[in-house]
C-alpha cells in the first residue's frame, strides 16, 4: 500500500515496544463471528500511471463544457473561473488542513474565512455572514428553520418559482418539524403577488422568494420585503451572488436573511458538487445562526487575529440545542469564492454580471424572432430566460449537440405546465458566435 | 508577522478583471431592468491586481497547518496524506466541466463512477445500497434518520421519536435527532468506556426510534458487546445506526453491516482520503440494509444491465425526498473513487493495521507518562490525559496543546470525548512514519518534563507561531464577524 | 464566597428573599467552573417558572448551560446590564452579576433550599 509508510521491520519492532505478539491480537476485541471471513471484493490495486489512465477513460465517458457550449444553467452557472483561483487552492496548506479550531497555527485558513464572511457581507448589504453551508438548497433549509425559532411561529410562505429541487429539500428539512409549509404558486414567471399577500398572516415565520427565480425572472423583492414585516414574518431572500454585481443587494430590499449557492463565485461546476451555501443575516439573528462564524480579536501581544467565535450556537458545545448539526461545511469553496471576488473586485463583478446580462439579452431577441417560438414570460430577466418551441425540447437539444452546443432545460421536467418550454442561461462566458449557432440550431437550420 | 487584510490592499481603479469585450449588440441596462432593482454604486470589493492578490493568498496560507506541512493526530478527524493524484482526477475537464443537468446520455462516465464508489463503500461496510448525496458526516446522519422516521411511519408505528445516544457520542448525533424532530435520549458508559449494556436495556423502549453507535468509539475502543447491543435493540423494534467517523480502524477487518447496524453513513474526508479543505467539503455518503432502500433521497443512480447504461431515477414513492440539489458532492466522489482504485481490496485491510498499529506505539510510548484511562489495545486512536503534577502546577490540557505547536505538531482533539476529563485524544493514521510517531512522543514526553520544571513555559506556549494566543472571550463577547471601513465602527 | 443569608440551590443558583419577591443569581463556584461569562440569555419580563426549570442559558467561550430557578414564581424583572456587561456576573456573582427577579407563589419553598453552610457542604464533596 503506496500510502504506508512502515516497514516489515518497522512493524516487527513496534509490535515488540507494543506488547502484542502479532497485529491481529491488536484486534483481540473484534469478536470472531463478526470478523471478515475473506478479503474484500473489491478490484485490485492500481499503478499511478494505470490509474491515471483509467480515471481519464471514465471521464472521456462525459461530454465537457471545454468541448461543448453550454447553455445550461437552473442553479449551476458556467461562469469562468480564473486561473488564479485553482492555483490558490491548490496550496496543501489549505487544502490539507481541518477546521481552524487552533488558531494559533490556523490563521490562514480563519482570515481568508473572514475575509469571505465580508465579502459576502459587501455583496448582499448584510451585517453578517457564516462560513459557509452545504449548497444553496440546504443554506435555504436552515433559513426557514432560523426564521421559525427566531419568530416561535410555525409557518412559512415560500414562492414557487424557487428552484424546484431547493423546495424540496426545505420540505424535507421541514417534514418533522411541525411547520406549515406554504406555496405561493407562479403566474408569468413570477411569484403571484395578490396570492401570495392572501396567504401571508401574523402567523407565518417568514416569506421567501428566489431573485433572480429560476426562470431567470426578476420579482418584486422590496414589495415582497414590506409584506413580510407588514405581518411580522422574517423576509428571506434567496440571491443569485453574481446578479450582485448589478441588481440591488437584498439588504437594501429589507431582506433579514439572505442565501444563495455560490458556486457561480470561482467554483467548478463539477456535476453538481460540491457547492457553496452562503448565507447572511441582520445583527439581530446572528445566535440564530448555523455554521461556523469568524471573529477577529487580538492576541496576548495585542496583534490582530481571527478566532472561531460564538461557537455556543454549535452541535459540539451544544448538542441537542445547537442551532444546527452542521460541522464540516463547505470551507475550500468558500475560499475559492473569496480569491474569486476579491480578483474581479469593485468592478469585475458588475462586468460579469453586465456580459451575462447584455448576451442572455441578445440570445433572446435572437431566439424569440424565430419563426414560431414565443419567449414564455415577459418578465425582466437576468441571465435566464425560458421560451416554448414548436418541437420537443429533446429533439432541439439532439440537433443542437451535432454542432457541439448543449441547449437549455427541458421546463416541463419540473413544472409539467410548461412542458415544451426550454430554459436557457447565457453567461460572460458564452460568445456571439455560440449564441448564433443557438438560434440557428432552435431554428432548425443546420450550422456549417 | 501578520497579513493586512484584503480590504486594506491595492487602490482605487485597480483589478484583476479577466473578463473579454462583449462581443454581441448591447442594449441599456436601464431597459432590460426595472430601475427600483438596480444597483445604484457597485458592490463595496477590494480593488487589487493578480500580483497582490496571488501574495495575500499565499502568504495566508504559510499561517496554516497543513497534513501536508507536519503531523497532524487530530482525533476522530482522520488527518491521513491526501494523495496528489486525486486532485488531478478530481480536476479532469470530463468530472469538473459537467453540468449536471445534461441528459444521461451524456453523462454516463459520471454516474458509473457513482454507482460504483456506492458499490465499493457497500462492500466496504457490508451494506446493501449508498447514496452519495449528503455532503457532509452530519448530513448523512441527518439523511439516515430521516429514513429511520419514514422506515417506521410507514409501518404505522409513530410514536416512535427517541434517539439513545452515549454520553461519549459526537455533538452531531444528538443535534441531528433534534434536527430531525426527533429526542436524543443520553446514556452513561460504563467503566471500561463502552455502552452500559443495563442503561441501554433501561432505556430502550416503544419510543425508541433508533440508537446510534460509533465502533470504534470515541474513546477508541471497540464495542465488544456489539452483536449483544443489535439484539437488543432490534427486539426493541428500534434501529441501530452506525456512525462511520471511525471506519479507518477497521477496513477489511469487520465490517457495520456483519455487527448488526442498519446504517451507515462514512466520511469521504476521513477514512478515504480525500481533502478536508479547512472545514470541508466532506461528503457523507449514506448506506443501508436492502429494507430501507426505498426510503433513500431522490434521485438514486440506477444499471439497467439490458441498456449497459445509467440513469437516475427520480420515480420513488417511498423516498424521504431530497436532502440537497444535485447528486451530493461529486467532485469529493471522484477523489475517493481514485483512492480506492489506488489502493484495492488488500491495500483496505493494510490501511487499518497500520493505523491501529501506529495508534498502538505511540500509546506505548505515553503510557506511564501520560495517563490513559483505559488499559488495553486501543484500535486507531486513543485518549490520555495531562501527565502526575499537571494540575497542581495549574496545566491543563489546552496548555499541552498549545506548547506542541512549538515542536511543529498540530495537536490532538482536546475535551473530547467529553466524559473524559482533561481528554487527549490521538489518531495518528496509517500514513505516518514509526519516525514522526518517535518524535512526537520525545515532544511529548519533554513537556511532560517541562510542565514540572518550568510550567510558564508551557502555561505561556505556543512561543513560536505567527500569533499568540488569541483572546476568545472579547472575539465573543463583541464579536465583529466583518471587515468595514475606517469609520464604520468595524463592529457589527 | 458563599456569603450568608442568601439560599442556594443544588443547581448552584442563589436567591436572596425580601418580602414577596426574590432576586436570582448563580453562585462564585458556578461562575468559576464556566469560565468566562460572555453571553446571557435572560427570560421574559412576565413569564411563569416552575421550580427546578431553566430560566435561561448561560454561555461561556466553550460550554454552554442553562441556570434554573430555585423557587416557582413570575419574572418581575431581569438584569438589563448584562447584556453589554456579562461580565459581570464573573466579577459580582452576588451583587452587580445578578440574572433574574421573581416574585414567589409560594414561599414554603424556600425551605427546602440550602443555607450558606449546607451549600459549603455541597461543593466541597463535590470537590472530592
Amino acid at each position: 500500500m503506496r500510502y504506508v509508510l512502515n516497514t516489515g521491520d518497522d512493524r516487527r519492532e513496534m509490535l515488540q515496544i507494543i506488547g502484542a505478539g502479532d497485529i491481529e491480537d491488536l484486534f483481540s476485541d473484534v469478536p470472531p463471528e463478526v470478523r471478515l471471513k475473506k478479503p474484500l471484493n473489491l478490484p485490485g490495486p492500481m499503478s499511478e500511471p494505470d490509474l491515471r489512465r483509467h480515471m481519464r477513460e471514465i471521464s472521456a465517458e462525459n461530454l465537457n463544457l471545454d468541448d461543448y457550449a453550454s447553455f445550461l444553467g437552473a442553479g449551476a452557472y458556467d461562469h469562468y473561473v480564473p486561473q488564479i483561483v485553482d492555483q490558490l487552492l491548490l496550496r496543501s496548506e489549505f487544502y490539507t488542513a481541518y477546521t481552524p479550531y487552533q488558531p494559533e497555527i490556523s490563521q490562514g485558513t480563519l482570515q481568508a474565512i473572514f475575509e469571505y464572511q465580508s465579502l459576502i457581507c459587501a455583496l448582499t448589504g448584510m451585517e453578517v455572514a457564516n462560513a459557509s453551508l452545504y449548497d444553496g438548497a440546504s443554506a435555504l433549509a436552515e433559513a426557514a428553520l432560523m426564521a421559525c425559532q427566531h419568530t416561535g411561529k410555525k409557518r412559512v410562505v415560500y414562492s414557487g418559482c424557487i428552484h424546484p429541487e431547493y423546495r424540496l429539500t426545505v420540505q424535507t428539512y421541514l417534514r418533522y418539524r411541525g411547520i406549515e409549509l406554504v406555496e405561493a404558486p407562479e403566474a408569468g414567471g413570477i411569484t403571484d403577488s395578490q396570492l401570495l399577500e392572501g396567504m401571508v398572516d401574523s402567523r407565518t415565520a417568514a416569506v421567501i422568494i428566489q431573485q433572480p427565480n429560476f426562470f431567470g425572472c426578476l420579482e418584486d423583492a422590496p414589495a415582497a420585503g414590506e409584506l413580510a414585516h407588514r405581518s411580522g414574518a422574517l423576509f428571506i431572500v434567496m440571491a443569485d451572488p453574481v446578479s450582485l454585481g448589478i441588481l440591488k443587494a437584498p439588504g437594501d430590499c429589507g431582506a433579514d436573511i439572505v442565501v444563495g449557492e455560490g458556486q457561480g463565485l470561482g467554483n467548478q461546476i463539477s456535476f453538481g458538487g460540491p457547492y457553496l451555501g452562503f448565507m447572511a443575516c441582520s445583527q439581530k439573528l446572528v445566535r440564530r445562526m448555523p455554521g461556523r462564524l469568524v471573529g477577529q480579536t487580538v492576541d496576548k501581544e495585542g496583534r490582530r487575529c481571527f478566532a472561531l467565535t460564538l461557537q455556543a450556537r454549535e452541535q459540539h458545545i451544544r448538542r441537542d440545542k445547537a442551532t444546527s448539526n452542521i460541522c464540516s461545511n463547505e470551507a475550500m469553496c468558500a475560499l475559492a469564492a473569496a480569491i474569486h471576488m476579491t480578483c474581479l473586485g469593485k468592478e469585475g463583478l458588475r462586468q460579469v454580471a453586465g456580459l451575462s446580462l447584455q448576451k442572455a439579452h441578445y440570445a433572446h431577441r435572437l431566439i424569440t424572432s424565430l419563426k414560431g417560438v414565443e419567449p414564455s414570460f415577459s418578465a425582466p430577466f437576468f441571465k435566464e430566460f425560458a421560451v416554448r418551441l414548436t418541437e420537443d425540447p429533446a429533439a432541439v437539444n439532439q440537433r443542437l449537440l451535432k454542432d457541439k452546443i448543449i441547449g437549455g432545460l427541458d421546463l416541463g421536467r419540473f413544472y409539467p405546465g410548461y412542458s415544451g418550454h426550454m430554459l436557457l442561461c447565457c453567461t460572460e462566458l458564452r460568445t456571439g458566435d455560440e449564441i448564433s449557432r443557438l438560434a440557428a440550431g432552435i431554428g432548425g437550420m443546420k450550422n456549417d | 508577522m501578520t497579513e493586512p487584510l484584503i480590504f486594506e490592499l491595492g487602490a482605487p481603479g485597480r483589478s484583476s478583471s479577466f473578463m473579454p469585450e462583449c462581443d454581441v449588440p448591447v442594449a441599456p441596462v436601464e431597459e432590460m431592468i426595472p430601475g427600483g432593482l438596480l444597483r445604484r454604486t457597485p458592490p463595496p470589493l477590494p480593488e487589487v491586481g493578480e500580483p497582490e492578490a496571488a501574495r495575500h493568498f499565499t502568504r495566508l496560507s504559510a499561517y496554516n497547518h497543513g497534513v501536508d506541512t507536519g503531523f497532524y493526530p487530530l482525533g476522530s478527524c482522520t488527518m491521513k496524506y491526501n494523495p496528489k493524484i486525486n486532485e488531478f482526477a478530481a480536476r479532469l475537464p470530463g468530472f469538473a466541466r459537467l453540468h449536471p443537468y445534461q441528459p444521461e446520455d451524456q453523462v454516463q462516465g459520471a454516474l458509473e463512477l457513482i454507482y460504483r464508489t456506492g458499490g465499493y463503500l457497500g462492500e466496504i461496510t457490508g451494506m446493501d445500497h449508498f447514496t452519495l448525496q449528503p455532503a457532509a458526516g452530519a448530513h448523512g446522519e441527518f439523511t439516515g434518520l430521516l429514513i429511520i422516521k419514514a422506515y417506521h411511519d410507514s409501518r404505522g408505528d409513530t410514536g416512535r421519536r427517541k434517539v439513545i445516544v452515549p454520553d461519549s457520542s459526537h455533538g452531531t448525533n444528538p443535534a441531528t435527532a433534534a434536527l430531525c424532530g426527533m429526542e436524543a435520549r443520553q446514556i452513561k458508559s460504563n467503566g471500561r468506556g463502552l455502552v452500559d449494556i443495563d442503561a441501554l436495556r433501561g432505556a430502550l423502549g416503544e419510543d425508541t426510534a433508533a440508537v446510534m453507535l460509533t465502533n470504534p468509539n470515541t474513546l477508541g475502543l471497540f464495542e465488544k458487546d456489539i452483536t449483544v447491543i443489535a439484539g437488543l435493540v432490534h427486539r426493541a423494534g428500534g434501529l441501530l445506526y452506525c456512525d462511520g467517523a471511525n471506519m479507518n480502524a477497521i477496513l477489511g477487518i469487520t465490517r457495520p453491516g456483519d455487527m448488526g447496524f442498519d446504517l451507515i453513513h462514512l466520511n469521504l474526508h476521513k477514512t478515504f482520503s480525500t481533502p478536508h479543505g479547512g472545514g470541508g467539503p466532506g461528503s457523507g455518503p449514506l448506506g443501508v440494509k436492502s429494507f430501507l432502500e426505498p426510503f433513500l433521497p431522490t434521485p438514486v443512480v440506477a444499471y439497467s444491465a439490458e441498456g449497459g447504461s445509467y440513469r437516475l431515477d427520480c420515480n420513488r414513492p417511498l423516498s424521504i425526498g431530497r436532502v440537497r440539489s444535485f447528486y451530493g458532492n461529486f467532485g469529493v466522489a471522484v477523489r475517493a473513487y481514485t483512492y480506492i482504485r489506488a489502493v484495492g481490496g488488500e491495500g483496505m485491510r493494510e490501511i487499518s493495521q497500520n493505523a491501529v498499529l501506529n495508534a498502538n506505539y505511540l500509546l506505548a510510548l505515553l503510557r506511564g507518562t501520560y495517563r490513559a484511562p483505559f488499559d488495553r489495545f486501543c484500535m486507531h486512536e486513543f485518549v490520555a490525559t495531562p501527565p502526575a503534577g499537571f494540575k497542581e502546577a495549574g496545566l491543563h490540557t489546552v496548555d499541552i496543546a498549545k506548547r506542541l505547536m512549538d515542536y511543529g505538531y498540530h495537536p490532538p482533539t482536546v475535551y473530547f470525548p467529553l466524559i473524559v476529563e482533561e481528554a487527549l485524544m490521538v489518531e495518528p493514521t496509517e500514513t505516518e512514519s514509526r519516525d514522526t510517531l518517535d518524535k512526537f512522543a520525545e515532544a511529548m514526553l519533554k513537556i511532560a518534563r517541562e510542565g514540572l520544571e518550568e510550567p510558564r513555559l508551557v502555561k505561556e506556549a505556543p512561543h513560536s507561531t505567527p500569533v499568540s494566543r488569541p483572546d476568545e472571550v472579547t472575539a465573543a463577547r463583541k464579536p465583529v464577524l466583518r471587515w468595514q471601513p475606517a469609520g464604520g465602527g468595524g463592529v457589527v | 464566597m458563599v456569603p450568608e443569608g442568601l439560599l442556594y440551590s443544588e443547581d448552584h443558583e442563589w436567591i436572596k428573599v425580601g418580602g414577596k419577591t426574590g432576586r436570582v443569581g448563580i453562585t462564585h463556584h458556578a461562575q468559576e467552573a464556566l469560565g468566562s461569562v460572555v453571553f446571557v440569555e435572560l427570560p421574559e419580563v412576565g413569564s411563569r417558572v416552575a421550580a427546578g426549570e431553566a430560566l435561561g442559558v448561560l454561555e461561556s467561550v466553550k460550554a454552554a448551560s442553562d441556570y434554573y430557578s430555585p423557587v416557582s414564581g413570575a419574572v418581575v424583572a431581569v438584569n438589563e446590564e448584562l447584556p453589554d456587561s456579562p461580565n459581570l456576573i464573573n466579577e459580582e456573582p452576588y451583587d452587580r452579576g445578578w440574572l433574574v427577579e421573581l416574585e414567589l407563589d409560594d414561599p414554603a419553598q424556600l425551605d427546602k433550599l440550602l443555607t450558606a453552610e449546607k451549600y459549603i457542604e455541597l461543593i466541597s464533596a463535590d470537590g472530592k
